[in-house]
């Protein structure tokens, strides 16, 4: 029997978050939405025991009432009426906590389901139905309850998938032909391209059978862009040419990755790192007794369709990367970056099948939010960029750090490991989440539901505490993620060294119905493999058990190295190790075309004030404490200098910077560099920028270059498009240059290529973007510098020379002038910067340290004005600079590697003998008048605003998502 | 002898060990377990302090504290009650106070739901930094917790549900009883709204204590402020880290 109950507050009050989304619609002026929460509980129920459940567990008694009756619906609702619950086979967590609620009350439970009633007044039907596709549900994941369907419904059985009967499955490519192996590769979604699939049929022709499907999956994931990265391992055939055409370099290149990225932490060979490049995260030393990690992943295309779900699992899949390093890392602290079209777009002009950037926006930042805050790992640095083209693909870059103990950095398999599951049960989520990635969306890849996730951080949460209590009495040696592919690449990544047999029956299923292959390839979240002794399975068993986890006995490692699988005693696959880990080599052509720079002329202008506000007030600059403030950027108690800080606590810092383990004087700084907007001028120096940026930032709090380790992640558009391949190259080549001349090296990166979409006629292509993220170990937190100045008459420094590099700069896009220089990496003078300021740093010469990055000189100074409340006069003339500038371009110019200083009088003479023979020039003092004033050359006064007046500009931009 | 502190924890407890940290530092032998733990092998009366921390239990997926309130009404009802009679101190912080009010715990050891923490005015989850009155050396307030703090501290809330909601009588009867331990105000000591009362809570209450002054719950999270470092400003002004102090005085309490 169902039954229904409908929790609702005493005072029942319209919604003010609906009701202003339906205003920004344009659809209605006055409505009221009324919301309450529906349960579905199933079982064997009388009407008192309902009443008992409900008073225990649905309701707050000092605010809510209730209603209840049997069945979906008691009446026929009225047409102002509607109920959204979750589609089939969507996994709620709060259904999963309401079940073991009621088993702790000791009653039996089958089913339940969790729904939301809206009530709408003021509203017509069609605008009914039109606001609640457009606000209130994803059909990816949710749907409308119909009346006529659901109120005849007894059971709600029919929610959790039919039964399964075993039948092997092959596929015949022994017989086919070279349309038919496409065929079979477009249809299975497998993204295998023809070449692949010819290698995979001479395979079984050997073995003188055709594959199983669960054999071709489990090659086409191992093979996929996600898992195996065949653009980056594979041949490239690059050539470059100047801006007339003419070809001036062309070369072939073996694996990019190996050639650039993993070349330049190779040269540098750094003692600090302990395992880079062939785990789930990159390791390095940080204290006596334990190492950090650091590991940054995309979850672009499921954001895109699904912004909270996909946004949840990216950081839910991320932390998992964390918990499978090594053998496992406690996660510390979290970052996220998002470039997101700007959200002024009107729903009139916005191409079918794209959800609108609000909608995104609010969507992705509530999911890191609640997956982080749940998880209790603080988000402690982030970034949000705005630009057009991220309309049909936003970016939505999650990275997680982790503390680990010395000596648990490596894994170490055995023959006769027990091979254990354990976390959330298996359902069809995310079936082909792995060859996904590999596809351009268009519309058809959309209608694919079920690669569409929701994430349950409690269950990750749990699976955390066990898998760390396990780990801290030495119970297993090996561990990684179920991530893309699920099991499939999971174990046999794991095993690839030996070989493993599994037996997929024993998975546990969230409902029944699903077939081996499913069950192999199924990316239900939260969950992670283990090897263990057997010996050790008893005490695993009681861990988790008192965590309240599943943990499963799945196979165990057989030193054959072949792969195989057995459901119920049938073998539905056998592949040779060897094979599936030896990725056939592609060729792709690139091809990079120089754009050719110039000047562009500016005319000087007798004042900016006008100017400074604009940008202030622009997207990439504006204040977004109202992000940060959302996440949990406390818990663990480790904070030193918080992602905002500053007056009202509004500002937000150049880097993080945390102590993971309280026990230990040591801390951790995270600075992130990203500018996609350079790449459309030239690509390598985009990748050598966003390096520069994220060495600026750890610079600033105090970090050295010595004990500072960089992660690369690149999304770019389709490497089938010679011209994006060649785009990446290019940034590839940058990356390395600049990592290995700085010696800061990589130590781990992902790439997320295919960020297009096509709609109808019109192709968005992502401008490339790498995202550079740095970590710093410094040794004292109390040797750390904050960005807000500390007092007046405080002498401020300018450091770093100033050129007129204004291409794809905040100036020129928000005043859409053309052209300009790319700013430029002098990568000997910025080393020498790096080295020196943060030596000064930490001689306690400097009292505030701020980067210039958007927006230039004048930025930063108001950022600092803003972040302390005091005034500053600055002076032009004393900044170095490229000679003939014209003002605007020493006010604005986004050169790299330049910093605003603060420093007390008394250590004027320290300072500058620190910094002696780099450009740094004193540039002004900070005021107690509450204005900032810069002048020109002659004196006259370009910029005279006071403090209040920048920050209005600088705060009203995001007012409604405030 | 070291007083002996239990921190409670369950699914989705998540500033447990920084808890456990700021006890120990306070000189407590701490002991942090998961509540199915206590329910198989342990005793409540084995210790002097239990504390339950902050974090979503249970995802708070239906309330915050809800269920972990439940689980602690089903299988611990009775010796929490001895436990407190016989002289024990409690302190829930954040989703620990949610707890402790949900099981009528607080305010008046019954059992009994009288007040709640619901959903911030803001309607979303927010960290920040909030100045808090202390009722406690001046007034009546009998609060072990706050013994010998100053009038006004600073401690950081992160939380989504921390609104303070009761009927007015039972408002008028926790005040009456000198009950309310912590107030949000502003900069200048004053009752004032959004941001300074981060949730709406009414009458900004912040924190309350049992009538024996030994049971705290409270919505802002003193462990995160026991080093210098974690105040926002420390880089230009020194703050003494108060936050130790609570756990100083629970732990001062027993020797």
């Amino acid at each position: 029997m169902i039954w229904r109950i409908d929790v609702f507050p005493r005072e029942e009050v319209p919604s003010k978050s609906i009701a202003s989304q339906i205003k920004d619609l344009g659809l209605v002026k006055n409505c009221k939405v009324y919301l309450r929460k529906v349960y579905f509980i199933e079982g064997n129920y009388s009407e008192k025991d309902i009443k008992f459940i409900t008073s225990s567990l649905l309701t707050d008694p000092v605010i809510e009432t209730y209603s209840f009756h049997k069945g979906l619906f008691g009446k026929k609702p009225q047409s102002n009426e509607i109920v959204i619950t979750y589609n089939i086979g969507v996994t709620d967590p709060v259904a999963l906590s309401l079940e073991k609620a009621i088993k702790d009350l000791s009653f039996e439970v089958r089913n339940t389901r969790i729904g939301r009633y809206y009530r709408f007044e003021g509203l017509r039907k069609e605008e009914i139905r039109s606001i609640a596709g457009k606000l209130l549900y994803n059909p990816l994941i949710e749907h409308v309850l119909d009346y006529d369907r659901a109120s005849k419904m007894d059971t709600l059985d029919e929610f959790l998938g039919g039964n399964y009967t075993f039948a092997l499955t092959t596929v015949d490519m022994l017989n086919a032909g070279d349309a038919q192996l496409l065929k079979i590769s477009r249809d299975g979604c497998l993204s295998l391209s023809l070449e692949e699939m010819r290698i995979i049929k001479d395979y079984f022709k050997n073995l003188k059978r055709n594959p199983t499907d669960c054999e071709l999956e489990t090659i086409a994931t191992l093979w996929s862009e996600h898992c195996a990265h065949k653009t980056f391992r594979g041949v490239i055939e690059y050539e470059e040419k100047d801006e007339h055409l003419r070809s001036i370099k062309k070369t072939t290149i073996h694996n990019l990755l190996k050639s650039t990225i993993m070349k330049a932490t190779n040269e540098i060979n750094s003692r600090q790192c302990i395992s880079v490049f062939h785990d789930n995260s990159g390791v390095v030393k940080f204290n006596k007794d334990f190492d950090i990690c650091f590991k940054v992943e995309t979850h672009n295309h499921p954001s895109s369709l699904e912004p909270y779900g996909g946004a949840s699992t990216g950081i839910g899949g991320v932390i998992r990367d964390i918990l499978g390093t090594g053998c496992s890392a406690k996660p510390f602290a979290s970052v996220d970056i998002f470039c997101f079209a700007p959200w002024h777009i009107s729903y009139d002009d916005l191409p079918p099948g794209l959800l609108h950037p609000k909608r995104i926006i609010k969507g992705v930042i509530k999911g890191v939010r609640d997956y982080g805050n749940r998880m209790g790992i603080p988000t402690i640095a982030g970034a949000v960029l705005f630009e057009e083209r991220f309309l049909g693909n936003p970016l939505v870059y999650c990275g997680t750090l982790g503390l680990i103990p010395k000596n648990k950095a490596f894994k170490k398999v055995d023959e006769g490991d027990l091979v254990i599951l354990c976390g959330a049960k298996t359902g069809r989520d995310g079936i082909h989440g792995a060859t996904f990635s590999s596809k351009e969306l268009d519309e058809q890849t959309v209608a694919l539901m079920s690669a569409v996730q929701i994430g349950n951080a409690i269950e990750e949460k749990k699976v955390t505490e066990a898998i760390l209590r396990a780990r801290d009495k030495n119970l297993f040696a090996a561990i990684t993620d179920c991530g893309a592919g699920g099991l499939s690449s999971a174990v046999t990544e794991l095993a690839q060294e030996h070989g493993v047999e599994v037996y997929l029956e024993k998975v546990p299923l969230k409902y029944a119905g699903l077939s081996y292959t499913e069950i192999w390839i199924s990316e239900s979240q939260e969950r992670m493999v283990f090897f263990a002794k057997k010996e050790n399975l008893e005490k695993l068993e009681q861990i988790f058990q008192e965590e309240d986890v599943d943990l499963t006995v799945i196979g165990k490692v057989i030193d054959n190295k072949k792969l195989t699988l057995f459901y119920e005693q049938n073998k539905v696959c056998e592949l040779d190790m060897d094979f599936i880990f030896e990725l056939p080599k592609l060729k792709k052509q690139a091809l990079w075309v120089s754009k050719g720079e110039s000047v562009t002329d500016l005319e000087d202008r007798k004042n900016y004030n006008k100017e400074l506000k604009v940008l202030l007030a622009s997207a990439n600059i504006a204040c977004k404490d109202w992000v940060l403030r959302e996440y949990d950027h406390e818990v663990q108690a480790g904070s030193v200098l918080k992602s905002i800080y500053g007056i009202e606590n509004i500002s937000v810092s150049d880097a993080s910077v945390v102590r993971p383990d309280l026990q230990s004087e040591k801390c951790v700084a995270v600075g992130l560099g990203i500018n996609p907007f350079y790449s459309d001028i030239d690509p390598y120096w985009m990748a050598a920028l966003a390096i520069d940026e994220a060495l600026r930032n750890v610079v600033c709090v105090g970090a050295g270059l010595e004990k500072t380790f960089i992660l690369d992640n690149f999304c770019w558009g389709s490497p089938q498009d010679k011209q994006q391949l060649g785009a990446l190259v290019r940034a590839a080549f940058g990356a390395y240059d600049f990592s290995t001349y700085f010696g800061v090296p990589f130590i781990s990166g992902k790439d997320s290529l295919y960020n297009e979409y096509t709609v109808e006629d019109k192709h968005i292509a992502i401008p490339g973007t790498l995202l550079v993220s740095a970590v710093s170990v410094l040794d004292d937190w109390r040797v750390t510098v904050s960005a807000n100045f500390k007092k007046e008459n405080n002498l401020i420094y300018a450091v770093g020379f100033t050129k007129p590099e204004m291409g794809a700069s905040e100036y020129f896009r928000n005043f859409k002038i053309k052209g300009g220089m790319v700013p430029k990496v002098d990568k000997k003078v910025a080393k020498k910067i790096f080295e020196k300021l943060s030596s000064a740093i930490q001689k306690k010469l400097v009292t505030a340290c701020h980067d210039m990055s958007e927006g230039g000189l004048t930025v930063a100074v108001a950022e600092m004005c803003m972040s302390s409340g005091l005034g500053a006069s600055i002076f032009l003339s004393d900044v170095p600079q490229a000679a003939d500038m014209c003002n605007a371009e020493v006010l604005f110019s986004e050169s790299p590697t330049r910093f605003v200083v603060e420093v007390e009088k008394g250590k004027k003479a320290d300072f500058e003998k620190e910094l002696k023979g780099l450009p740094v020039g004193l540039i002004g003092c900070v005021s107690k008048e509450k204005k900032m004033t810069v002048y020109a050359n002659d004196s006259q006064e370009l910029i005279g605003l006071g403090i209040e007046e920048l920050r209005k500009s600088w705060t009203e931009t995001f007012q409604e998502f405030r | 002898m070291k007083p002996k502190v239990l921190i409670l924890r369950t699914a989705g407890t998540n500033c447990d060990k920084e808890t456990e940290f700021a006890f120990a530092l306070a000189g407590a032998q701490t002991y942090l377990y998961h509540i199915n733990h206590i329910k198989e092998n342990a005793r409540l009366c084995d210790y002097q302090i239990i504390a339950i921390p902050g974090g979503f239990s249970y995802g708070d997926d239906l309330g915050a504290g809800k269920i972990l309130s439940l689980e602690l009404l089903l299988w611990f009802k009775k010796e929490l009650g001895e436990f407190i009679e016989r002289g024990g101190l409690m302190i829930g912080i954040c989703n620990g106070f949610q707890a402790l009010v949900k099981t009528g715990i607080l305010p008046d050891l019954d059992f009994q739901q009288k007040v709640t923490l619901t959903g911030n005015d803001s309607g979303r989850f927010e960290d920040r930094w909030t100045y808090l009155e202390v009722k406690s050396p001046k007034s009546k307030v009998k609060n072990i917790w706050l013994k010998d703090f100053p009038e006004i501290i600073n401690f950081p809330v992160a939380h989504g549900e921390g609104k303070f909601y009761a009927e007015k009588a039972v408002l008028d009867a926790i005040e009456q009883n000198n009950q309310v331990a912590l107030r949000y105000v502003d900069k200048g000591g004053d009752a004032a709204g959004y941001p300074f009362n981060p949730n709406g809570s009414l009458r900004s209450i912040a924190g309350i204590v049992d009538k024996t002054g030994r049971v705290f719950g409270l919505m802002p999270h003193p462990e995160r402020f026991i080093f210098e470092h974690q105040w926002p400003y420390w880089k230009k002004k020194k703050l003494y880290p108060f936050g130790l102090k609570i756990f100083e005085n629970g732990v001062k309490y027993f020797l």
